[in-house]
């Protein structure tokens, strides 16, 4: 085999220009939407039922109590606030359980060998992630929908509400990936930050029904501010103005995604 | 040691004083060498000599702690889109993704590099070249060992890159996928792709490889022509079956360099030990010889030479 031969010739640049870097972005994209929907029973349907099951347990639960808000019922003010926190708990879980899940098979390195920026491995799980929560929510709300009416005040409110704190998670959802060695590590993110601030922010009650201490609380769980911004969407009626939830849903989205970037341009824990 | 050409437009991969430690272990020590373009090449080393630290580096999963590389002219860190557009790398560990068909995973792959639709008629000549066509619709998670290194070889050349690295492709893997895997390789080599290889099995390397680096301890030992380098040490073997018993003379028992089913080999420097002075020895030692047998020394008796390794990496030719 030892023979001479002659070398190719150098690739030119237009070579190199010929490959679109938006492709891959699409493809990542397309990829981490493919995953989710190979598994939907798990990544669709259950959360869709536990959260319909809350609703149904919950609107019977507190039947006949007085409405949270002037003229609105109870199980029509617990839609919005379970919607959202489907939402969170959702965009947060596809993009950590798929990176972590990469990580840990040992296929993250395709995605590492390839010419593939951090601002696009970011839009991509973003983009799913948020495919992910839109679908969730979708099918969520037409369920509710059968059973409660529910009024939509502030369309525009909403989609902001819904693509900034489902944003917010899904790259919350990359940093814990990131930072997760195993399934343990992500575990401790869901069971002691997402879960506890889901569930305590303001999904099952209006916050002005806590103790002085428990109320004050509330308004430093970001948490509350998408849920309530969301409720706002529908109702017109909020604990806080529209506008303090849409900039901690905002300021939540850009502090994380700065810390994300940052660990994706360093190639932190990702590149050894 | 720097054996860097000057002819910078004929470099295939450029590697230039890469230095990597993890805590107290120095895996790569201030290591420099090019590949030339179109080259068949081939990295040898005992396990944790620090090939697969350099090949990590090379294909962006671990950053070194200095040093440089380029692939063809693109360096890894400040022009790192191109560089990797540019090589393919198959690892050696057998990783997929369970969620995809063979089909989606190759397509997926193409896309990351920026490979669209124009690609899917390469991905079916993989396909077929690979002998993966009637697993095309076969969830990865159902493909054998064997067949998901082929995936691993197709998915490390869906973008056709001009420098394919193999780390190990051949670790584990039955003699068809071996034959076809090298068949297919020596096409693309033969059409221009630089193909850098690190085996085990050195006797690939030796029937394969044009020039060879042994790498030791993070350190280049040597880096030569294949033909230079099995002829870099001047000696060979003589194995002797005696017909009587005896002991060996006494000038020739440092020549020993081993005993296997009652036959003796010793290894005799060409300047030094004449196979005439060997069987003078032996007659006036009045010993008779039963059989003899000559052999050249192969690559992997240059490499345990050079490398003091005694546990001798696995060869793949069964008896000598």
């Amino acid at each position: 085999m030892n023979r001479e031969k002659q070398p190719t010739l150098p690739l030119a640049d237009a070579e190199l220009a010929r490959f679109s870097d938006r492709v891959g972005f699409f493809t990542l994209t397309q990829k981490e939407i493919k995953r989710f929907w190979s598994v939907l029973g798990q990544t669709v349907t259950a959360p869709v039922i536990t959260s319909l099951l809350y609703l149904l347990v919950f609107a019977q639960a507190m039947k006949g109590r007085a409405p949270v808000y002037p003229g609105v019922d109870y199980t029509a003010f617990l839609v919005p606030g379970l919607v959202m926190m489907t939402v969170i708990q959702n965009a947060f879980a596809n993009s950590s359980s798929s990176l972590t899940q990469s990580k840990i098979m040992g296929n993250l390195v395709f995605l590492l060998m390839a010419p593939l920026g951090a601002w696009e491995w970011f839009a991509a799980y973003v983009a799913a992630a948020l495919v992910r929560a839109a679908l969730v929510a979708v099918v969520m709300l037409a369920v509710a929908l059968l059973f409660v009416p529910l009024p939509l005040h502030a369309p525009l409110a909403l989609l902001g509400m819904f693509l900034l704190s489902g944003a917010s998670l899904a790259v919350l959802g990359l940093i814990a990936g990131i930072v997760a060695n195993k399934f343990d590590h992500l575990a401790a993110f869901t069971n002691f930050l997402i879960t506890p601030l889901s569930f305590l922010s303001g999904v099952f009650y209006s916050v002005h029904a806590l103790p002085p201490f428990w109320y004050a609380a509330s308004h430093f769980n970001p948490f509350f501010y998408m849920i309530d911004g969301f409720r706002y969407g529908f109702f017109g009626q909020a604990d806080v103005p529209i506008w303090l939830s849409l900039l901690w849903a905002a300021s939540c989205l850009a502090v994380l995604s700065v810390i994300c970037l940052w660990m994706l341009m360093t190639g932190y824990k990702l590149r050894r | 040691m720097n054996t860097c050409s000057p002819d910078a437009g004929n470099v295939a991969l450029r590697i230039d004083g890469l230095r990597k430690s993890y805590g107290k272990v120095q895996a790569l020590d201030g290591v420099s060498f090019d590949i030339r373009r179109g080259e068949f090449f081939g990295l040898l080393g005992p396990n944790g000599a620090g090939k697969s630290t350099l090949i990590n580096i090379i294909a962006s999963l671990v950053r070194a702690d200095q040093g440089s590389i380029g692939v063809l002219g693109h360096d890894t860190v400040r022009d790192w889109r191109s560089a990797r557009r540019l090589i393919g790398v198959v690892p050696q560990e057998l990783v997929f993704d369970p969620f995809f068909k063979v089909l989606d995973m190759l397509r997926i792959q193409a896309g990351y590099y920026g490979c669209g639709r124009e690609a899917w008629p390469w991905i079916d000549e993989l396909l077929s070249r690979l002998d993966l066509a009637d697993k095309r619709n076969s969830p990865m998670r159902a493909l054998s060992g064997g067949m998901k290194r082929r995936v691993l070889i197709a998915q490390a050349l869906v973008h056709r890159p001009p420098v394919v690295i193999l780390d190990e492709p051949t670790a584990g893997v039955d003699v068809e996928l071996r034959r076809t895997l090298w068949t297919f390789m020596n096409e693309l080599h033969a059409k221009g792709t630089t193909v850098v290889l690190t085996t085990h099995y050195l006797e690939e390397a030796q029937d394969l490889c044009e020039r060879i680096a042994i790498i030791d301890k993070g350190r280049v030992r040597v880096i030569e022509t294949t033909p230079q380098l099995l002829n870099r040490h001047p000696f060979r073997f003589l194995r002797l079956k005696l017909a009587n018993s005896g002991q060996l003379p006494e000038a020739l028992r440092p020549l020993v360099a081993g005993e296997k089913d009652g036959s003796i080999e010793l290894r005799l420097e060409r300047d030094k030990h004449p196979i005439s002075g060997v069987f003078a020895a032996l007659r006036a030692a009045g010993l008779d010889l039963e059989d003899v047998h000559t052999r050249e020394p192969d690559l992997e008796d240059i490499f345990i030479e050079l490398t003091h390794d005694h546990s001798r990496p696995a060869a793949n030719g069964g008896a000598r």
